[in-house]
């Protein structure tokens, strides 16, 4: 069926003029061919928002095309448009020179146009080939069939996945994979992905790129959302850049630099970390876990095993790791989410609190920044105010009696809004209605303006724009100057080694010694890193 | 052709408000019908069941008798769904109430005084709350389903007061009927309405509800049960404990479910009898829900649904309905409710399945 429409395509594409947009033509080849996908006058307003106005821009066949913008810039907002999430107030899409309508995201399949969203959603009980056929439109009945091609498939493009094997067993590199390959089995001739990166290591991600210079050899059209301007430079054909939800430059990554794409985006002077000078060690103990154990709570994670850490004042200790190795059941240990099995296996300030709640455990100077905003760091469908309420009320002291001073926890979430640069509306937005990015900053700035004693983060930039990521990071430097003690857990070297000044690596629940980050080597970390969740070359033989 | 079930693209908050409206619209159209069906006068049946109930003093008066109870159990169960715990139970908290504050009443038959009545209210929400317990204990205990837990033990509740009431509390010289005796006057509600049966107790359910939305909207407890229905990690990472919310809103529940029920003996039947509810338990779900969660939405929706026994009895004698009708018309506007606020999120599709084989 795609055949046939692309023959008849091919027929009258000569016969209508191309408008000239914004966007990059990488080959010659597109001067004679229609864009894949070009959008005009995309135009989306939400309650107190316009995330995207008079949006237009034209992705070539075969080209890598990256959408970049600032946290709430209007990414997501656009291409959950495309992929039929969302419905334009106004403006078109053209898919292969033709005005579509998409209203759903079944449509947009049926057009050939994949989605990977940053979230996925498998079920982890389940096969890789049931999950594949459950997000499928049409998985046709002979599964073994099915199985037979998503092994031909994941193979010729370099994604080696296990039809057999059950989705809890992978990594989260492996888990995107399925996504991916799910897309691929529909034969897209457009891939969409928002924010693929934010969640792999190192080496997941060269994979990914060669997987994606593929298809691209083959004609497939990619747009890729992402803040990391290094891979946008060294991956994409062309570029448009999105600012407060118009478009305000196109570029080629490859010409410009991650600097200059960052200026574009911000449309102002890019002011990087001020690094700190050498790690003090000075400061007292503040925190200790002493062989800290805890079976895993997901049925099945790693469980943490005899844990031993300790944290001063006026230090950045970083916990770097490959994602499933036990992170976040060791933030939960911490926080109090989850009690220890003995008080003295977490310590603060010499005191032991092992079996004390979150609540009583805050009240003590912790706060801390869960990994998952939505849902868990925040509540999507409360106001900021009440997100304010949330973890700021006994230390900030938003309570009247059994009442909820609601002025004070609103003066808090705007001077959060104000300090960290968070994009909305106002306080009385609900939270889950504002860009991944700008949650993520107001999450991290509630719990750094309460100067914890000690502050607990779990990948304090994820999805953050650069201007947004140094703010925190400048933030977290700056509370660590006042003698504050802070432990960073974060997949993200780079940020690691700029905000640390000790490194440890947890891997298969187990935290190695910190180690000065002033010497060690990223090949050390590298090194440690790689444990039971490390990739596998074939998925099975 | 297949027919699939899709999210919506966007839900707008002003059609989750509108949904009640819908139901109700919905609810009398198909009322039109039914009594058609029946072979009476639609018109002049929809007249008997939803306008001629209000037009008499005593109409109006057994209104309010009828919402109060609905009001003041719905008000519970609204916080508890709020966090997601879902006591389906209340009819049997009711019941314990009423034996609790009845035996009360029964206790001091001999006696006068303004403590009796007051007296008698705190049995009612000791014994009410005394009965959610259960659910409470084994739900956070053993992590039972509280809904079959409490939906069960109505069961239990109804025949416990069978028992009394045909055995140890049966009136000495009731000539062997299945009831006590009547309340003493201090044991019995002060009437506001002269010459009807509204009993304070709609004033009570009235309060009820403003404390009810003062407690959701403004104090800590209310927001920790809105945290813990809408995202329950969240709650857990701000530390609010889910156990003790889950025991604040059982009793909760079962104090003001117990406390009706203490009502319904010493105000309109004077009397502890086998049958003291016309399921107010079970219909206060469905007002909970119609008045979407809100302690001020559920005094409208306590009053609509109090209209609909209203209706019922008149269609029952005006019209020769069977008295089923009432429960009909309950179940239409439930249905319709959830069949409108379904068809807000997502919407039915036709979908042509692709050619076999790839
Ligand atoms: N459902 C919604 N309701 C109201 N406003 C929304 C909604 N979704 C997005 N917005 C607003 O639209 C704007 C654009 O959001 P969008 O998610 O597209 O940003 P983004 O460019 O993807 O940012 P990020 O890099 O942080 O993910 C933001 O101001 C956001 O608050
Ligand atoms: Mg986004």
């Amino acid at each position: 069926m795609v055949v046939m429409t692309q023959r008849h395509m091919l027929h009258w594409r000569y016969r209508v003029l191309r408008g000239l947009g914004l966007g990059m033509e990488p080959s010659d080849k597109a001067v004679k061919e229609h864009p894949r996908l070009e959008l005009s006058g995309i135009t989306k307003a939400f309650p107190g928002v316009i995330a995207n106005s008079d949006v237009g821009f034209k992705v070539a066949p075969g080209e890598i095309h990256a959408l970049l913008g600032e946290n709430g810039a209007g990414k997501s907002t656009l291409v959950k448009q495309i992929y039929g999430i969302l419905k334009p107030d106004s403006g078109s899409i053209l898919w292969d020179g033709r005005e579509v309508d998409i209203p759903s995201p079944h449509a947009a399949r049926a057009l050939g146009i994949g989605m990977v969203f940053q979230h996925f959603s498998l079920f982890e009980a389940m096969t890789v080939l049931e999950n594949v056929a459950l997000g499928m439109d049409d998985p046709g009945k002979d599964r073994v069939a099915l199985a037979k091609r998503i092994r031909q498939v994941s193979e010729s493009y370099g994604l080696p996945l296990d039809p057999a094997r059950e989705v809890h067993t992978l990594s989260v590199g492996e888990r995107q994979r399925i996504e991916i390959v799910r897309c691929l089995l529909q034969s897209p001739r457009l891939l969409v992905m928002d924010e693929p990166t934010s969640v792999l290591t190192p080496q997941e991600v060269g994979k990914l790129f060669e997987t994606l210079r593929k298809l691209k050899s083959e004609g497939c059209s990619i747009l890729y959302i992402s803040h990391k301007l290094n891979e946008i430079k060294e991956l994409c054909d062309g570029a448009t850049i999105l600012r407060g939800g118009k478009v305000v430059a196109a570029c080629n990554p490859r010409e410009e630099t991650a600097r200059s794409m960052a200026q574009l985006m911000i449309g102002a002077e890019f002011r990087s970390v001020a690094r700190r000078e050498g790690g003090k060690d000075a400061g007292p103990v503040r925190m200790e876990l002493k062989a800290l154990s805890m079976a895993p709570e997901m049925a099945h994670g790693v469980p943490l095993k005899s844990i031993n850490l300790s944290l001063r004042g006026g230090e950045i200790l970083g916990i770097a790791g490959v994602a499933g190795n036990g992170q976040g059941d060791l933030l939960a240990a911490i926080a109090g989410e989850r009690k220890a099995a003995t008080a003295g296996a977490v310590v603060m300030d010499g005191k032991p609190v092992g079996r004390l709640g979150p609540a009583a455990r805050r009240k003590l100077g912790l706060c801390t920044v869960p990994e998952e905003r939505n849902g868990h760091g925040a509540v999507p469908d409360m106001s900021l105010t009440d997100n304010a309420m949330l973890s700021a009320h006994k230390r900030m002291g938003f309570m009247k009696g059994g009442f909820l001073d609601t002025a004070k926890s609103r003066s808090f979430a705007a001077e959060v809004i104000k300090r960290f640069d968070v994009r909305t509306p106002g306080t009385e937005t609900a939270a889950g209605s504002l860009s991944g990015g700008n949650l993520q900053k107001f999450i991290v700035g509630r719990e750094i303006l309460q100067k914890p004693e000690i502050l607990v983060v779990a990948q304090p930039t994820w999805g953050v724009d650069a201007a947004a990521a140094a703010t925190i990071q400048q933030a977290l430097v700056d509370l660590a100057a006042t003698g504050s003690a802070i432990l960073v857990i974060s997949q993200d070297l780079d940020e690691l080694l700029t905000l640390s000044d000790r490194i440890a690596v947890i891997n298969a629940g187990q935290v190695s010694e910190a180690m000065p980050a002033a010497t060690v080597s990223v090949e050390e970390i590298g090194l440690l890193m790689g444990g039971i969740h490390g990739t596998p070359e074939k998925g099975a033989a | 052709m297949a027919l699939k079930i899709e999210a919506r693209r966007q839900i707008s908050t002003r059609m989750l408000y509108m949904t009640p409206f819908i139901a109700v619209a919905a609810t009398v159209v198909a009322g039109f019908f039914l009594f058609m069906m029946l072979g009476a006068d639609p018109f002049e049946a929809l007249y008997v069941f939803f306008i001629s109930p209000l037009e008499t003093k005593y109409g109006l008066s057994e209104l309010g008798v009828k919402a109060a109870p609905l009001i003041m159990i719905a008000i519970g169960l609204a916080l508890g769904y709020r966090a997601n715990i879902w006591n389906i139970g209340a009819e049997g908290q009711l019941t314990l109430g009423a034996v609790c504050g009845g035996a009360v009443a029964l206790a001091f038959w001999e006696e006068q005084g303004l403590y009796i009545l007051p007296l008698m209210a705190l049995a009612g929400m000791a014994g009410g709350a005394a009965y959610a317990a259960i659910p409470a204990f084994l739900k956070t205990k053993f992590n039972v389903n509280e809904i079959l837990t409490s939906l069960m033990l109505t069961y239990v509740a109804t025949l416990f007061l069978a028992v009394l009431v045909f055995g140890p509390l049966k009136d000495p010289m009731g000539f062997n009927f299945p009831q006590s005796r009547m309340f003493s006057d201090s044991a019995t509600l002060p009437i506001i309405w002269e010459e009807t049966r509204l009993h304070i107790g709609f004033v009570v359910a009235l309060l009820a509800a403003v404390a009810g939305w003062v407690l959701l909207t403004r104090s800590i407890i209310g927001f920790q049960i809105r945290t813990l229905g809408s995202a329950p990690a969240a709650a857990r990472y701000a530390g609010f404990d889910r156990t003790r919310l889950t025991w604040f809103c059982l009793m909760l529940t079962g104090a003001l479910a117990g406390l009706a029920g203490t009502f319904e003996v010493a105000g309109p039947i004077g009397q502890l009898v086998p049958n003291i509810s016309p399921g107010y338990g079970f219909t206060a779900i469905i007002v909970a829900f119609l008045g979407r969660l809100h302690p001020l939405g559920i005094i409208a929706s306590g009053l609509l649904m109090a209209l609909s026994y209203m209706g019922g009895e008149n269609a029952q004698i005006n019209l020769s309905l069977p008295q089923a009708v009432t429960g009909v018309f309950q179940g239409m506007l439930l249905f319709f409710l959830l069949a409108s606020d379904f068809l807000v999120r997502y919407r039915v599709r036709r979908v042509k399945p692709l050619a076999e084989g790839v």
